[in-house]
């Protein structure tokens, strides 16, 4: 039986740089995962309805343009209001270390501010996956 | 958490996750998938199966995105199976297809799944065939299949599509790409994509020529007896004037026809090629009337009968795939390794023939 796991990088919000959601889509591919890509400017229930039809393992998003705080809960609460327990959160960005406490209190599992390297966010996901591998 | 009943029931409402999870047992080869697959084996044969193929930068995803947008808009439920390239050497894959289709997210009529290759030669991955029956089972009317990029050899389409449409670009090569074997022959429907560009006239141009040739030739294309027998059925109709059930429900004579008798070649009265339609996916010009193509091409099949001939000749294929990779599959543990070398020596050290050698590999196999 073939075990991969699936990763949706996804970009939600307005602001039109994914450089960064590219260079961990690569990383996650070369470390043997499926990337699903969504590409930019996603709202929070494209972002929860293609991780379900996807049937991904992990929600990986980037966000660059600030909104961090209302769009990061706004995939949780969606998650959660769809009984969806077993997806493991990440987010990824420009986002200040005061905010990360919050995140993580809404349900996002780490946060990778720039200059994580790849390694870290890899390592991260293969220890803290909620579903069975 | 999920057994295969809650699966099986979610299915058949159409329960997003239910399909979800189901066809991750199928990517997985989970044994469990076997109870959820026979479950729903009465309920499938309903969808039309269509197959999206062509050269990489062709334009499919984009085009799947505007065929989307127009069967949406004639009322029917569709899913999308978008197959990209797992890497051959760390197993991952980037699945972008779904990028040019991410504005049917929110559309609860609309199923799009990524699948992954996962080193499976052809052009499509191995769960495909299941993916699109959970599809099937879940109700959708129309199930597209976008296949991988394809070079000149990926034909597995073919096996699992009631139609498959050709996508051709202009600026791939010169003309002796049309008459190269493989997929040009593989196409129901004819597409040549960013006809925009310059040089899409001469690709239109190329492939009807080669339709024409292949017509001319008595090649066997995927059309001709199609045509044929749709020929029998015009000529019947004629005869009995409009009292054919089929031909009248169907609307095949009203429209179908016209779409089909593109050009006959000179001097060859009874030929039909199929229609080579330009479109430009970016901009949605022509994609229309490829969905009126499409929908004339399942109205053929389902008139004479073909439908059902495919899908039969698909599913003997299937079984046939199916027992060649059990097969495979017993040579892959640690005794038959053993056996394998043990054989191979003896061939080496010229105590047996090489068939020798394979005659007992096949009664230990059997045994």
């Amino acid at each position: 039986m073939e075990r991969k796991i699936r990763v949706l990088v996804a970009k939600p919000g307005l602001d039109g740089h994914d450089r960064g959601a590219k260079v961990i889509a690569r990383a996650l591919r070369d470390a043997g995962m499926e990337v699903i890509y969504t590409g930019l400017r996603q709202t929070p229930e494209q972002v929860v309805n293609a991780a379900i039809q996807e049937d991904v393992d992990v929600i990986a998003m980037s966000i660059l343009s600030g909104a961090h705080n209302h769009l990061f809960p706004r995939v949780m609460d969606l998650l959660k209001e769809k009984k969806i327990d077993d997806v493991l959160v990440v987010g990824g960005g420009v986002i200040p270390d005061d905010d990360i406490p919050g995140l993580k209190a809404a349900g996002i599992a780490e946060v990778f501010t720039p200059g994580t390297p790849t390694t870290t966010t890899i390592e991260f996901i293969r220890n803290n996956l909620k579903r069975k591998v | 958490m999920y057994d295969s009943a809650s699966l099986v029931s979610g299915i058949r409402k159409g329960d997003p996750r239910s399909i979800a999870r189901s066809i991750t047992l199928v990517e997985r080869e989970d044994p469990a998938r076997l109870a959820v697959l026979k479950a729903i084996n009465a309920d499938i044969g309903h969808a039309h199966i269509v197959g999206i193929t062509g050269p990489p930068g062709s334009g499919k995803s984009t085009l799947t995105d505007k065929l989307l947008k127009e069967l949406r808009s004639r009322g029917r439920r569709v899913a999308v199976a978008a197959i990209d390239p797992s890497s051959p050497f760390t197993g991952g894959a980037i699945l972008g297809d779904r990028i040019r289709m991410q504005r049917h997210a929110d559309d609860d009529g609309v199923f799009i799944r990524s699948l992954a290759t996962r080193g499976h030669l052809g052009g499509l991955s191995r769960a495909t065939t299941e993916t699109v029956r959970i599809f099937d089972a879940a109700g959708f009317d129309d199930i597209i299949i976008e296949t991988v990029g394809v070079g000149q050899s990926e034909v597995d389409i073919v096996r699992l599509a009631d139609t498959v449409v050709l996508v051709s670009v202009p600026g791939l090569g010169d003309d002796i790409q049309a008459i190269k074997a493989g997929v040009m022959e593989i196409g129901d429907v004819f597409c040549v994509n960013k006809a925009d560009r310059d040089g899409s006239e001469r690709v239109i141009r190329e492939i009807r020529a080669m339709l024409e040739a292949a017509v001319m030739n008595g090649a066997a294309t995927r059309f001709s007896a199609l045509y044929q027998a749709l020929d029998q059925l015009k000529a019947v109709d004629r005869t009995e004037g409009q009292s054919s059930p089929r031909a009248s429900s169907s609307g095949l004579f009203d429209q179908g026809a016209a779409h089909h008798i593109a050009r006959q070649p000179p001097g060859h009265d009874a030929l039909e090629i199929p229609a080579v339609i330009p479109t430009t996916a970016e901009t949605g010009d022509g994609v229309s009337r490829l969905v009126d193509e499409i929908k004339a091409h399942e109205a053929a099949l389902v008139a004479t009968g073909f439908l059902r001939l495919r899908r039969h000749e698909n599913l003997s294929w299937e079984l046939g795939n199916a027992l060649a990779d059990r097969v495979l599959r017993r040579l892959e543990g640690e005794d038959r390794k053993i056996e394998l070398a043990d054989l191979a020596s003896a061939v080496l050290d010229k105590r047996k023939d090489f068939y020798e050698a394979l005659g007992i590999l096949e009664g230990s196999l059997a045994g």
